[in-house]
């Protein structure tokens, strides 16, 4: 990296021990980022210890930042900036970078005792391991304490303050505004005045210290440009956050209550965490014993007229399917999250896959189908929300939304939405005939196959539901062969009538045919949407995965060649050669890494013979 | 509705497809009397129930019905009544429903004191599946599973309940009218999870399992009906009454006439006596064993609730977050 860059973009990577405060430090120079104008996207990469050994490589912390002009779609393939606050963090980041790349180092973490931990025989500072880079090692623990002395704070407490000195250096060296950062300590620390005195103090002595070129001189401000952005107010934003707005908004364009029932799992708690903020948007967040209570409590919501929502990650949703049969055969609305991780079993808990498309569309006993959705950026995370509450509404069905731990904790610039602007959400009237209530609750809407929201408290119309298949008509139960054929077709139709409703498939961009089109689907979006962009491939992403739009076939059609990248061993490939005979290449990823960029363009220039 | 409602109100056409002979008709017809009796409106009842013989109840009771899925009524239950706590909420299940596939959500349900009734229609047996023996079997129980006789320490219901914190606890006998009266309508009328075990007789795969104390002729020497504040006496005239026996920690068969003092009253918030009660072999406690009121777990959620629940505010108050820029 060259003094006094002007650069489009930059990608930067913070990294240390889990007990460093990486992820306070990453996500608030991302708002500092955002405030600038710049477009960004973030991705966090931590461990699934809570407290991981201290100076481990296992324990390293990371949060990579990509920011720039844009349109920035992905946290960047290679960091050209890296800060690493221990060899441990250096030693997992280094592999990452390109020669060149600016490494800043805290001197004072390069003992011989955690040389030894992170698995370096002698000092990378001084064998020649750096020779490639440009480093900037500074006493970071060290000059940190120094600038919080005055407070009489421990050693311990004192050294709690340095990822904002850091944070302060790194706001220096992007030309960013130390207030928002302030701002935020300020409120966040207001119960402990002292720790909140020393860490403003930390963040600033950090941002003089890059000034006042006490650093070396490598390091210079680098100048990013403001990005050119639609115009409108933005805000930043994670998956959990858009989507736990999502559900509110659901809620408000329904004029229902809703009611979110889960149980904690990784990385599906922070939704929880959120909407447990929102209750004054009318809903109710209920801590279930299990994940079959959540999902159950969920059904029993619904039944009861709130929207019933519940979220999990591959392995809870593996525990709900026999109640997801239950909300298909009894015909009530349900919205079921699902951040995909790693598997199988407990697998990668905080890394990012997308490898449950198949338990979503295949997986339950019997012919049950759902339809299922997927959300391709942190901002989407709040339109699909609600286009599953709406579909769950409309058609009277469960509904799974797909997104991932990717996208959980990931952070975007996001366009804030008019609510104003979408469609209520409807749900069918009870029927104003003189049938019996039972029947009544069973009359369904010809082309949605949505029968009306019957709740108990409403007068007069009394019903039984339940498990056991029931008559077509009556809604009563039902052992006749030819009525659960009919039954059977019926919640076939009722999911099919699903992609009359949705729009047609789009193409991202590109020409809309040719020799190859990458199709993706959920947080593969932003590397393809790069990939592409820079081969000048067409690309199409699917939202709606179960069932397909229907005019997918006839698209995918014009083109000589499908690329199906995904974080899973194929299945979206198989889906759609099960669905509309296509063909497709498969080009599987299962790291429980987002793909990068580059990975994408070598596959597609190999496959277009345009390799350089 | 208008009027006052019967028993007869509250049946629905469906025809009712338990064996002839099986305990659960009477149980029916008792729940349907009480329902009228205690002045219940069909349009805010619900009936959730999950699998077994018990759980076809819903379809036979005209209020709304969920018949659900294995042991999970509780859980469905639950999100139920907080969806709408105006509802009058009843769990139908068995004690293989409720003992085995469904005991967490049982335990989860009674600790919470959820505003849930709960009708625990017990035959220590698996009837729907064809009689294999259940949770609350005896040891050595004889069935297609256990042709040696089972192995398994049953699970006392009511010892569960007490060691999850339940707030109520009662037991009814299958063809007792007036107990099962008795019993529904103090359950009816308690906040929280009001646990009902009613011994239920299954003819076909565990027929008079409950005989040495439900047979009618020797039911006043083998049943002690409880009342709070009254004493514990049963037999022919009330003759016999139980004691506590301060040498063994026990309760004990006392003869009420000689030692009439000995007789312990009951006080149904004792949960030390409830707890010695359900493990009472002859005579068999039935009546509320334990009720101590509680706040209800809709309640606490609606309080802690910072809107109870209404929608105030708009998203548009929380969309844009902490830090909001303009792109112009």
């Amino acid at each position: 990296m060259n003094k006094n860059n002007d650069l489009e973009s930059v990608v930067i990577r913070l990294a240390g021990d889990s007990g460093d405060g990486i992820q306070l430090m990453g996500s608030q120079f991302a708002v500092s980022t955002a405030l600038a104008g710049a477009d960004f996207a973030t991705f966090p990469d931590y461990p699934a210890e809570i407290r991981a050994p201290v100076g481990t490589t296992f324990g390293v912390s990371a949060y990579q930042i990509n920011l720039g002009g844009g349109p920035i779609t992905t946290p960047g393939d290679a960091p050209e900036v890296l800060v690493a606050f221990n060899p441990a963090a250096l030693k997992v980041s280094l592999p990452m970078l390109d020669k060149g790349a600016l490494v800043v180092i805290n001197n004072d973490t390069f003992t011989d005792r955690n040389l030894a931990k992170a698995g370096y025989d002698g000092d990378p500072r001084e064998d020649g391991t750096l020779n490639d880079y440009q480093v900037v090692a500074a006493d970071i623990s060290h000059l940190n304490l120094e600038a919080v002395k005055e407070y009489g704070l421990s050693k311990s407490e004192g050294g709690r303050c340095k990822n904002f000195y850091a944070l302060g250096m790194l706001l220096w060296m992007f030309d960013r505004k130390l207030g928002p950062v302030e701002e935020w300590i300020k409120q966040r620390l207001a119960s402990s005045p002292i720790m909140r005195d020393a860490n403003v103090k930390a963040l600033h002595a950090g941002h003089a210290f890059g000034e006042t070129a006490e650093l070396s001189a490598n390091l210079a401000q680098i100048k990013l440009p403001v990005a050119e952005m639609e115009p409108g107010e933005y805000r930043s934003i994670t998956g959990a956050e858009a989507l736990a707005l999502g559900i509110a908004a659901a809620g408000e364009l329904a004029d229902r209550q809703v009611m979110f029932c889960s149980y904690p799992i990784t990385p599906a708690s922070p939704l929880l965490h959120r909407l447990a903020h929102l209750a004054e948007l009318g809903i109710g967040t209920f801590q279930a014993e299990d994940e079959i209570a959540a999902i159950c409590a969920a059904i029993g919501a619904s039944y009861g007229g709130m929207i019933g929502v519940t979220s999990s990650s591959g392995p809870g949703i593996a525990l709900k399917t026999e109640a997801m049969g239950l909300a298909v055969s009894a015909e009530l609305p349900l919205v079921i999250v699902n951040w995909q991780r790693g598997g199988p079993s407990t697998g990668l808990p905080t890394k990012t896959e997308q490898s449950d498309l198949f338990q979503a569309v295949y997986g339950r006993n019997a012919d049950t189908p759902i339809p299922v959705l997927s959300a391709s950026t942190s901002g989407e995370c709040f339109d699909m929300a609600i286009e599953a509450t709406r579909i769950a509404l409309r058609h009277m069905t469960p509904v799974i939304l797909l997104a991932d731990g990717y996208l959980s904790n990931a952070a975007e610039p996001w366009r804030i939405p008019d609510i104003s602007s979408y469609d209520p959400i409807m749900t069918n009237p009870v029927p104003d005939t003189d049938d019996s209530a039972q029947r009544k609750a069973f009359t369904r809407d010809p082309k949605t196959h949505g029968r009306a929201w019957v709740v108990p408290g409403m007068p007069d119309l009394m019903h039984r539901i339940g498990g056991l298949e029931k008559d077509i008509e009556s809604g009563h139960i039902s052992y006749d062969p030819a009525n659960h054929q009919r039954m059977t077709d019926l919640r076939t139709a009722k999911v099919a009538s699903v992609a009359e409703f949705i729009d047609d498939q789009a193409i991202e961009h590109g020409p809309d045919s040719g020799d190859l089109v990458v199709v993706g689907w959920g947080s593969t979006y932003g590397p393809i949407y790069q990939a592409t962009r820079k081969t000048g491939t067409s690309f199409i992403h699917l939202r709606h995965l179960h069932p397909l739009p229907r005019n997918l076939g006839d698209l995918l059609a014009r083109f000589d060649k499908v690329l199906v990248p995904e974080m899973n061993n194929g299945q979206l490939t198989a889906l759609l050669r099960a669905s509309l005979c296509v063909e497709p290449i498969p080009f599987s990823k299962v790291t429980g890494q987002p793909f990068l960029i580059r990975e994408l363009v070598d596959k597609i220039e190999s496959l277009r013979g345009t390799s350089s | 509705m208008t009027g006052k409602l019967t028993a007869k109100d509250f049946a629905t056409p469906q025809e009712v497809r338990w064996c002839p002979g099986c305990g659960d008709y009477a149980i029916l017809k008792s729940v349907q009397k009480a329902l009228a009796d205690n002045g219940a409106d069909p349009a805010n009842t619900a009936f959730v129930s999950g699998i077994g013989c018990a759980s076809r109840f819903p379809y036979y009771v005209e209020t709304y019905g969920f018949h659900t899925i294995h042991g999970r009524a509780p859980a469905i239950a639950t999100g139920l009544k907080l969806a709408n706590p105006e509802l009058d909420v009843w769990v139908v299940t068995g004690d293989g429903d409720s003992m085995s596939i469904g005991g967490n959500h049982m335990m989860h349900a009674m600790r919470r004191n959820v505003g849930l009734k709960i009708l625990l229609f017990n035959n220590e047996i698996y009837g729907l599946t064809k009689g294999q023996y259940s949770p609350t079997s005896r040891v050595g129980t004889k069935s297609p599973s256990s042709p040696k006789g089972s192995m398994d320490t049953p699970v006392s219901p009511g010892q569960f309940a007490m060691g999850c914190g339940a707030h109520f606890f009662a037991r009814g006998v299958d063809t007792d009218k007036a107990g099962m009266a008795d019993v529904l309508h103090h359950a009816h009328a308690f906040v929280g999870t009001a646990l009902i075990e009613i011994f239920q007789n299954c003819i076909v795969y565990n027929e008079d399992v409950f005989a040495n104390f439900t047979e009618r002729k020797n039911a006043a020497n083998t049943q002690l009906h409880l009342k709070h504040g009254e004493p514990m006496l049963f037999g022919e005239d009330n003759g016999s009454g139980i004691s506590f026996n301060r040498d063994t920690w026990s309760l004990e068969v006392v003869d009420a006439a000689t030692s009439p003092d000995e007789v312990l009253v009951h006080d149904e918030g004792n949960a030390i006596v409830a707890r010695m009660l359900i493990d009472l072999h002859l005579p068999v406690a039935l009546g509320v064993i334990y009720r101590q009121p509680a706040v209800s777990y809709e309640d606490t959620f609606y309080g802690h609730h910072p809107s109870r629940m209404k929608r105030k505010k708009s998203v548009k108050d929380f969309i844009k977050g902490p830090n909001s820029w303009i792109v112009e």
